[in-house]
């Protein structure tokens, strides 16, 4: 039953997207979040959807599959728009109760509205398209300069991808556990919340239990696989910046200029 | 020149700190043991007999307490060797989920390579080297969790052999698999022994294991009880039996038939030879 997770959500393919360093990817989801934040009228916001959607188009990733990531987020714009709606002073279109609804609201919600959902879909692109493996390279990679400041960036990504390794293995671990409780006649099904929550512990002691006694060998066989830290590391796979990524990189300054022309211009 | 030691263990003393007790849990006092280049070394003994404590000192995971561990000449207390050590002992443990760093084979068995510094060309082919070499070739992409028992402990073994070792220590590599695993395990150490010439020491508490070493060497309470070829040590019944060890089937049955009255050769331990023998003897 756990098994059904998905992790990761990457979705393998090789298009331009799919190939692009890593780097480049995270480096142009914080352009294109700064730009988001620039955009002031339908002009900007136009350019940033038609970018996104450009993107989009040349990863083959579903549309599909990109609002599903919206969904858990629904509330949350929902929330924020009429929040929006209610409270915005302007022309007042319509009046009633202690309610009043201006332009201005209506027009800043549909902006905020529009904002989330470039910034989630922009986001999730990236994880759809990046291993994440791939993305804990990149990460380290572009963290670097932060270990001069003596910022365990190698550390960090060495969690990170152990910890991503491990979530299969602690799953299938969980389910067993489960098993194993139920039929010694564990009952997890019935019962108010609390008493659900209570019954959980009988799976989080043996499962916090084991993780340690699994992080304890797993430290013992790195040390015996010659691991002393990141100094003096090498790669497999090196990331190398080519020219698609110069490219990419580019544009996302052009579309950064562009928005933040447009708005000096208010638009 | 003779042939050069892989290991030499001389008067190795040794306590684990005891959390309940004041008294420390002794395991080695006074232990001596000396490893071929080039041979395959099985360690039988009862649970707690000091099988993975003699293991983790063959590459410095633990240090003695007295007298000294060598492997190829190196003393394993020197701080200036650590790397070396490693990199010449490689070890193999248990639980092969336990020992898998990356989400990707191929990612796994560059771990150690990437952490000696290597290039990247000569880690990619020192990767495709030793996937090949325990036939894992065709998997160097796939994620670990989808790999069975014998498949995962056989990339562990690529793991370990992409540091290019000249020994390898495996503590108890087939414990947890299934017969299959265990079959594809022991081939590949076999062969890597053979074609390689890797010195292999083997711990387990398999009998059918223990036979296709060229020595076994059985422990008891830190001592060494016995230690020569198979059909040296197996024949010795009472003396495996009195450590809590179960002899192989054929050595047992051989045993029991001598007890009754007939004339086996107690050395006959393959099913292949036992039954030959029997055969002989009925023929007869």
């Amino acid at each position: 039953m756990l098994k059904d997770i998905t992790l990761g959500q990457y979705f393998p393919g090789d298009t331009v997207i799919h190939r692009l360093d890593p780097r480049t990817k995270l480096l142009m989801v914080i352009v294109y979040i700064v730009a988001l934040f620039l955009c002031k009228w339908f002009v900007s916001y136009g350019v940033a959807l038609a970018f996104l959607a450009t993107v989009i188009i040349l990863s083959k990733i579903r549309l599909k599959a990109l609002f599903k990531g919206l969904k858990p987020l629904l509330i949350i714009i929902l929330f924020t728009a009429v929040l929006n709606i209610f409270y915005t002073d302007g022309t007042v279109l319509v009046e009633f109760w202690i309610f009043r609804i201006t332009r201005e609201g209506l027009i800043n919600a549909f902006f905020l509205v529009l904002r989330i959902m470039l910034l989630v879909m922009g986001t999730f692109l990236m994880t759809y398209t990046t291993s994440p493996i791939a993305l804990t390279d990149g990460l380290e990679s572009l963290l670097s300069p932060l270990k001069k400041l003596r910022f365990p960036v190698h550390e960090l990504a060495m969690m990170m991808s152990i910890a991503l390794r491990f979530i299969p293995t602690l799953i299938e671990e969980t389910d067993k556990i489960i098993s194993a409780q139920k039929a010694r006649g564990a009952d997890f099904e019935t019962g108010n919340i609390f008493r659900r929550a209570k019954a959980l512990i009988p799976i989080l002691v043996p499962l916090f239990v084991s993780a340690f006694r699994r992080a304890d060998e797993l430290a013992t066989a790195m040390e015996c696989r010659c691991y002393h830290g990141g100094k003096g590391r090498t790669k497999l796979k090196q990331l190398r910046y080519r020219r698609r990524d110069v490219l990419s990189l580019l544009l996302g300054a052009v579309l950064l200029g562009g928005i933040i022309t447009l708005r000096h211009f208010g638009l | 020149m003779a042939v050069q030691k892989a290991v030499t263990i001389s008067d190795l003393h040794f306590a684990y700190p005891s959390q309940t007790e004041a008294e420390p849990l002794r395991i080695f006092d006074g232990l001596d043991l000396a490893i071929d280049e080039g041979s395959f070394v099985a360690v039988l003994g009862h649970n707690g007999c000091g099988k993975s404590t003699l293991a983790k000192h063959l590459n410095a995971i633990l240090l003695p307490e007295g007298g000294s561990v060598h492997v190829f000449g190196m003393d394993t207390k020197d701080e200036d060797l650590l790397l070396d050590i490693r990199r010449t002992v490689g070890m193999v443990f248990q639980n092969p989920d336990n020992q898998m760093v990356a989400n990707v084979v191929e990612e796994d068995v560059a771990f150690a390579p990437e952490n000696l510094g290597v290039p990247s060309g000569e880690i990619r082919r020192r990767v495709d080297d030793a996937l090949k070499a325990v036939g894992m070739y065709d998997y160097r992409k796939h994620a670990p969790h989808l790999l069975s028992g014998g498949q995962k402990q056989r990339v562990a073994i690529a793991g370990v052999i992409a540091m290019q070792p000249r020994c390898i220590v495996l503590d108890e590599p087939t414990a947890m698999l299934d017969p299959q695993g265990r079959e594809e395990v022991m081939r590949t150490v076999e062969r890597l022994n053979r074609e390689k010439g890797i010195t292999v020491v083997l711990i387990t508490h398999h009998m059918t294991e223990a036979i296709r070493a060229d020595r076994v060497i059985v422990m008891d309470r830190g001592k060494i009880l016995t230690d020569g070829t198979p059909k040296q040590v197996f024949p010795q019944v009472e003396l495996l039996k009195s450590a809590g060890l179960s002899v192989p089937a054929t050595t047992q049955l051989i045993y029991a038939l001598n007890e009754a009255g007939c004339a086996l050769p107690p050395d006959a331990l393959t099913t292949e030879e036992c039954a030959q023998a029997l055969y002989a003897m009925l023929k007869a």
